[in-house]
């Protein structure tokens, strides 16, 4: 990988110019174009050797550790490990490297074995043998000699070894199936089509004769896109040019389905496949907690630092008197009298430092990436946000951000498919004033057409029925839905009857409603065989429709076009879009019927499309056909040309009628919407939809109540006023609400506040975006987000993908800095995915993109309660109690030490043995906290779920908030001066022991050290809430563990220690009556006050999730189980927790 | 919901207890109705404990005299001005007179105690060979680098015992004798030099090396005293059970204290008509005055104290018991008003709810 990187780059610098040109040129079949074609620059490709891989097995060790050592935090304690090595330090190098080896190893080796997983799988990849043609016959060879330019054939059921270009295909319509179920995990069947000049190449032989050359851009990540143009040389005429598209290309992965084989060339082989392209991780969000955590860690950080410092400069004014420097019985060697006084101070100081590092755990990142990793299991594992119908759980695609799942504060979700079940269903169509509801509203299941009529109004005239008809025709017509026939292996396709089904499959859901609605009214689309469509209408007749163009849908044009020709030679535009992009374009037809009825549909929440058509006559289509092939062979810029085209193309249409299909909301999509609300998340729906659909969703998913006071600012109330009035109206508004809150909530009148909703569509909101003239761009910003924030809901429809990624990103980086979740479940949404904190995608109908750039995936928009208001608010308390342990521990384990140096003459003697100094983040107090970080449910289950104003207590990363870290930090240093100086009283100048016996330095830090570990044990304890039986067997037995390993340590003479001074310390220490009592009390007095802290807070300021323990706790007694349907507190205004 | 084979589906997560976060649980709340009784009880019960530590701790006698002889106390400060920068000092010795007007209650523990010595000095901490002195021959001859300036004598031989701790061994020694009657001789009150030490030290960590031909001192053959010694290790004590590196006193010494004053145990008085205490009369201790502390700054004192179950004077932990009851009893009275003015309001909170 870095060598075709290093060898682009050369080739880049090398080349000049030329390269800069964004377009490959391959010879198929490496064959030279004719003279007299345009000389190509020749471009070195690489070959098709994937490396997924990182490393090989030299550079593991240099490159891995390098990598390992770019973390601030592995290098910070790489740095104290080597000031540990250079220098006379206090502590044994064996404290820190230790526990530094150890992460550093574990690390190695996992990811060490990951690599060696994916070199074998790149192996296997890279010598996967592939059919290749050369010189006309079929030679094999494995697959990483693929070069670029060679002709291959694939085999049914085989996957495409790089991204080719299809040539031919054995089916005679020179067509493949493929499904891209490892692309992107969509496992319906897509066609792709062969060029149409190479078609008819079906043997090795025949390929070889192919002289062709194929212009393309350079590899793009984009799985959807592709540009290219190919030239077919053939020896009397001119070249062919032809373009081409996504649809002619084969990616690399893909496998070949229902088709016995085809030919293609390679174009983009190895790295440069767009497989290849979208390994490349994307970049990786931060959650809150961890700004937090590295803010903490730079206060810690300074608080090292200012503790070295103060110690350094303490010693040297304290030695300043002779005898204190260099008593006659501690006498310096020769080199350390002459060393130099400043350099002294520098080697004290790093001394200092390495005595202390402890304070920054290298143990706390090993603990936090475990308890992400771990803890995210719990979501996997759900079985109430596992769906039955589709069989599919939630998955975690990063475990980095579980507890900003609790955090959110903004939800963008997108309508159709996350809000709503995307399974569409026809309900009635218009043709010109004559509403037809088809009466079979059961799939699959067609009804004798005539009888699932019914004609609201009278029955139209002969001239109706023509129209009816054209109507039908066009929906049948107008579409890009693939027929599956079902049992094709059953044998050879039979006649087409009248009771054959037809699996429809297509990207859009709206699609195959139509076509089936229309199917039980009596048209029925068959297939598509060599260009023409046929369907079967209602005399059971077959019509064929030769179809010459189709002007795919795009979401910015909002419509698509087909242009076919019936049997008797009539050229028709068939046009279906959204009403608002189809009635501008109309010229004829019964436009106010048909609006007036679309608008109606649309308040149901009905999905609307409007369909008309136009009759082209000969020359008209030539000209389009010309327009339509320049614009496809465009190389640059050839989405704008084709856009241009289409606008051209479509207009001067004659309104036909408009249809009307119904997606039906989520089950619960209502309560979990409500929920979100209550929980004081805002929820902003943002969809293409027409807005009175949306706005019908809104009303029906409770986003909007009947007290909702919508305030608009869409394009229709644009025209009126300057976007400039709409806002600053809309603002007064909201401020005069926004006064009467206060005063309500004052009053204690709350319950009866005026809701505001908002609604704007994309088009009003590319206005406020845009940067106005005179540079002022924020001020419309500012003023929208004021109102936004002030709004209980927001809709945006008619919104372009990218719009809604901008709508994200504006409200992101609005100045609270809220945190933003968007869940989505098509393509369309995965750029809002990427781009909010949190991205959900929904594992829906639309193929599995959103899932697969998603930070989550659930299978419905229902779980996203669960997955926010329990394991969110579990994930958020439980890491925030871990960071501030951490820190917290940290604190009782250091603090002791730097007092102890104003008692050793500041000679950096440490207080602990070297054991104890080691193992007590990685054993002694390790596992309590990691297993609370995973298991602590401070609230039921049930109650978080049936109570989601719980939410808010945590909000505004409420737990990790300066008041708390301090409050922590302030805890652990009065812990430790309960602890030091305890034992300075216990041990001043006097014995403990019955037998007059004294004891030394060491015991004296056994002391302390006990201490504290009990302390902090049991502070875990107090904070637990939930006690299963296996926090009981870690809590006491990391305890008992420590009272083991104690009476090991201390018991034997240990042959490879050069010291023995712990040798019976601990046992000494413990046949003292004192030393226990001391013990008990010491630890007494140090949880004495977070004792206190807790119980008054609870009694004279319970927060919300205190009621809620208590008022369970009450209960819990008098019946025991709870029942589920009464809300514990219904006040939606908890009152916030002081502390 | 039916849970059939073939409904679960294939990725169907396992339903146990522990992956669907429900294993049974003991969740207690710590509120004011339990942490009310918890004060109550913990401040009585360490009210008590303290009342009982305190009367124990006072119930312990302690004699102490400073003997480090600054100018105008007493007949040491001849010996302080002598040995006043000297090195090493001549051997000088002074005595210290006092009188029990009562029974001095046993058994009576000798300590002696030094200030702003800081035997926790971390280059002095190190500055010893374990191996060395569990009488490893191989550590004898080459003691570890840690010792140094103390590892190699001028001459080039091992230093044994090597380092600062222990070439600064507290070398003052104490006899003591009672006069039962004004002007009655002085009788020597037997002290028990034995059993000062640490049973593990004095029996396992610290070993003199094996003999040679039956001789310690031949086993010392080859190594110098530590700079400051009078006399080679083997030749600590006459007593060969507490000779050379298993000497009680140098076993004491060699255990670092803690703080920069500390005291030492001496000797136990435990033997004849002393086995109960000292009785009332005339005191006198002959010291033997060798060790320099003044150069430091600091201090020499001899303790008599006697030892109760609970160690020496030290009344510390009974007011620090005594304090934490009544601050327990305290809060516990402060919880219980907040607890009965707030527990009304929050029940109304409730009742609305």
């Amino acid at each position: 990988m870095d060598c075709s990187l290093v060898r682009t780059l050369v080739h880049r610098y090398c080349a000049g110019e030329e390269e800069c040109v964004d377009s490959r040129t391959v010879y198929v079949g490496h064959r030279e174009p004719p003279p007299g074609a345009e000389a190509y620059i020749p471009q070195r490709c690489p070959d098709n050797r994937i490396v997924s891989s990182k490393y090989t097995f030299w550079n593991f060790i240099p490159k891995n550790l390098f990598e390992q050592f770019r973390r601030i935090a592995n290098f910070y304690f790489l740095i104290i490990f080597l000031v540990q090595l250079i220098i006379d330090t206090p502590t044994s190098p064996v404290t820190s490297g230790l526990p530094l080896f150890f992460v550093i190893t574990v690390t190695a080796i996992k990811q060490g074995y990951e690599d060696w997983l994916r070199h074998k799988a790149d192996s296997a990849v890279n010598q996967c043998p592939v059919h290749f043609v050369q010189h006309g016959r079929l030679v094999r060879k494995q697959s990483r000699k693929l070069r670029v330019g060679d002709i291959v054939m694939v085999k049914e059921d085989e996957t495409f070894p790089c991204d080719l270009i299809f040539l031919s295909s054995s089916r005679v319509d020179g067509t493949c199936h493929v499904t891209t179920a490892s692309l992107d995990g969509e496992s319906s069947h897509k066609t792709h089509y062969a060029v149409q000049d190479t078609k008819g190449f079906h043997t090795e032989e025949d390929m070889d004769s192919l002289h062709a050359t194929i212009e393309c851009e350079q590899p793009q990540p984009d799985l959807y896109r592709f540009v290219g143009r190919i030239n077919v040389y053939s020896d009397l005429n001119d070249p062919v040019v032809r373009p081409l598209g996504s649809e002619n290309l084969l990616l690399r992965g893909a496998t070949l389905k229902n088709t016995e084989k085809i030919f293609g060339v390679a174009i983009y082989t190895g790295m440069e496949t767009k497989m290849a392209l979208n390994y490349q991780s994307k970049s990786q969000k931060r959650s809150a907690v961890e700004k937090s955590m590295n803010v903490f860690l730079i206060v810690y950080l300074c608080i090292l630092i200012s503790k070295a410092l103060i110690n350094t400069v303490m010693k040297y004014v304290w030695q300043s008197e002779p005898f204190r420097d260099e008593p006659w019985y501690n006498q310096k060697t020769e080199a350390e009298r002459q060393r130099n006084l400043f350099l002294r101070a520098f080697t004290d100081f790093l001394a200092f430092m390495v005595l202390f590092n402890y304070i920054i755990p290298v143990s706390m990142y090993v603990t936090v990436e475990m308890q992400k990793f771990l803890g995210s299991y719990f979501i996997t594992w759900d079985e109430e946000m596992f769906d039955e119908e589709t069989g599919e759980g939630p998955l975690v695609n990063t475990s980095d951000l579980n507890e900003e799942l609790g955090q959110v504060e903004y939800v963008f979700t997108d309508k159709t498919g996350t809000l709503t079940e995307n399974n569409m269903e026809f309900k009635e169509c218009c043709v010109e004033g004559h509403v037809y509801v088809p009466h079979a509203i059961c799939n699959g299941q067609v009804l004798p057409a005539a009888a699932a009529i019914d004609m609201i109004d009278a029955s139209p005239g002969a001239g109706g029925r023509e129209r009816e008809e054209l109507f039908f025709r066009a929906v049948c017509l107008c579409h890009t839905i693939q027929v599956k026939d079902g049992d094709e292996a059953d044998g050879p396709r039979k006649s087409p009857d009248s009771g054959r089904r037809c699996v429809y499959i297509s990207a859009s859901p709206d699609e195959v409603a139509l076509v089936e609605g229309v199917q039980r009214l009596g048209f029925t689309y068959l297939r598509l065989k060599d260009n023409y469509m046929e369907l079967q209408n209602r005399g059971n007749d077959i019509e064929r429709f030769e179809l010459l163009e189709i002007l795919s849908f795009d979401s910015v044009r909002r419509r698509m076009s087909v242009i076919v020709k019936s049997a008797t030679g009539e050229i028709y535009l068939f046009c279906k879009g959204a009403d608002s992009s189809i009635f501008p374009r109309v010229i004829e037809g019964k436009v106010d019927q048909i609006r007036s009825r679309v608008e109606r549909n649309a308040v149901e929440g009905l999905r609307t499309l409007c369909v008309a058509y136009k009759r082209l006559i000969q020359e008209e289509y030539e000209g389009i056909c010309k327009l339509l092939q320049a614009a496809k062979v465009a190389l640059q810029d050839r989405e704008r040309k084709l856009a241009e085209a289409y606008e051209q193309i479509e207009k001067d249409l004659i309104l036909l009628g408009a249809t009307a299909v119904e997606d039906r909301l989520q089950e619960k999509a209502a309560d979990t919407i409500e929920a979100l609300q209550k929980a004081g998340i805002k929820v902003w729906v943002l969809t293409g939809d027409k807005m009175e659909t949306a706005a019908a969703a809104c009303y029906a998913c409770k986003l909007f109540r009947r007290n909702t006071q919508l305030l608009e600012v869409t394009t229709k109330r644009l025209e009126e006023q300057s976007l400039h009035d709409v806002l600053f109206e809309l603002s007064k508004t909201i401020l005069h609400c926004g006064a009467s809150l206060t005063r309500d909530n004052f009053s204690g009148l709350s319950a009866d506040t005026q809701d505001y909703g908002l609604i704007i569509d994309g088009a009003a909101l590319s206005l406020i975006m845009k940067p106005r003239e005179d540079g002022s761009s924020s001020s419309y910003r500012e003023l929208f987000l004021d109102i936004c924030r002030n709004c209980s809901a927001v809709l945006c429809c008619r919104m372009a993908p990218l719009q809604k990624a901008q709508i994200v990103k504006l409200i992101k980086f609005s100045k609270e800095r809220p945190i933003t979740l968007a869940i989505g479940d098509g393509a369309n949404d995965v750029s809002m995915i990427l781009e909010a904190h949190v991205g959900i995608g929904i594992v829906g109908k639309e193929g599995r993109q959103a899932a697969r750039n998603s930070d989550y995936a659930i299978p419905k928009f229902k779980h996203l309660k669960k997955m926010l208001l329990v394991h969110g608010h579990f994930y958020y308390i439980r890491i925030s109690e871990l960071v501030q342990y951490f820190f917290y521990k940290n604190v009782c384990f250091i603090f002791p030490q730097f007092l102890y140096q104003f008692f050793c003459g500041f000679s950096q003697q440490t207080l602990y043995d070297t054991a104890y100094l080691t193992l007590y983040n990685i054993s002694f107090t390790s596992l309590p906290v990691l297993l609370y970080s995973l298991m602590e449910q401070h609230v039921a289950m049930d109650t978080l779920k049936r109570d989601p104003a719980l939410y808010r207590d945590i909000a505004k990363n409420a737990l990790l908030r300066w008041r708390v870290f301090i409050y922590w930090t302030f805890l652990g240093v009065f812990d430790a001066l309960v602890f030091f100086f305890g034992a300075y009283f216990m041990f001043e100048n006097t014995t403990v022991t019955s037998n007059g016996q004294m004891f030394g330095n060491w015991t004296f830090g056994t002391l302390v050290f006990t201490v504290m570990v009990f302390t902090v044990t049991l502070k875990l304890a107090l904070d637990t809430h939930y006690w299963t039986w296996i926090n009981h067997v870690v809590i006491w037995g990391s305890l008992l563990f420590y009272v083991v390993f104690s009476l090991l340590w201390g018991g034997i003479i240990w042959p490879f220690l050069n010291y023995q001074r712990m040798y019976y310390v601990f046992i000494q220490m413990l046949s003292s009556g004192p030393a226990w009592l001391a013990i008990v009390l010491l630890v007494v007095v140090s949880l004495l006050p977070d004792v206190l802290k807790k119980v008054l807070c609870r009694q004279l300021w319970p927060s919300a999730t205190e009621k809620v323990q208590r008022s369970s706790s009450r209960r819990a007694p008098a019946d025991a189980a709870p029942s589920p349907d009464r809300p514990l507190l219904m006040d939606p205004e908890p009152r916030p927790r002081r502390e | 919901m039916t849970w059939s084979a073939t409904a679960r589906g294939a990725h169907q997560p396992d339903n146990t207890a522990f992956t669907q976060q429900r294993l049974p649980a003991w969740q207690p709340l710590l509120s004011a109705s339990i942490a009310l009784p918890l004060f109550f009880c913990a401040g009585l019960a360490f009210i008590g404990l303290g009342l009982g530590l305190y009367y124990s701790s006072n119930g312990i006698k302690e004699l102490e005299y400073d003997y480090t002889g600054d100018l105008g106390t007493g007949n040491c400060s001849v010996c302080a001005a002598i040995g006043q920068g000297r090195a090493p000092p001549p051997r000088c010795s002074c005595a210290w007179y006092f009188s029990l007007p009562e029974f001095f209650q046993g058994p009576v523990f000798l300590y002696y105690e030094l200030t702003n010595f800081y035997q926790n000095n971390r280059r002095y901490g190190v500055s010893r060979d374990d191996a060395q002195l569990s009488g490893l021959q191989s550590a004898l001859r080459h003691p570890v680098n840690e010792c140094y300036p103390y590892q190699y004598s001028a001459a080039g031989l091992p230093i044994a015992p090597c380092g600062a701790i222990a070439n600064s061994l507290f070398n003052d020694s104490f006899s003591l004798w009672h006069q039962r009657l004004p002007g009655g001789p002085y009788v020597e009150v037997p002290l028990d030099r034995t059993g000062i030490a640490w049973w593990t030290d004095y029996h396992v960590k610290f070993r003199n090396p094996p003999l040679v031909n039956g001789s310690l001192a031949l086993a010392f053959q080859g190594t110098a005293p530590p700079p400051s010694w009078h006399r080679p290790v083997y030749e600590l004590s006459p007593d060969p059970n507490n000779t050379g590196f298993i000497n009680q006193d140098f076993v004491v010494w060699m255990r670092t204290a803690a703080l920069p004053t500390f005291r030492k145990l001496y000797a136990r008085i435990r033997q004849g008509n002393y086995s109960a205490g000292l009785p009332r009369g005339t005191y006198r201790v002959n010291i033997t005055y060798n060790y320099p502390v003044r150069a430091f700054g600091g201090h020499k004192l001899i303790t008599f104290s006697s030892v109760s179950w609970m160690g020496g004077k030290n009344p510390f932990l009974g007011i620090a018991y005594l304090v934490v009851g009544s601050l327990c009893i305290l809060m516990g009275f402060v919880m219980l008003v907040v607890y009965i003015r707030y527990q009304d309001q929050n029940d109304e909170d409730e009742d609305d709810e």
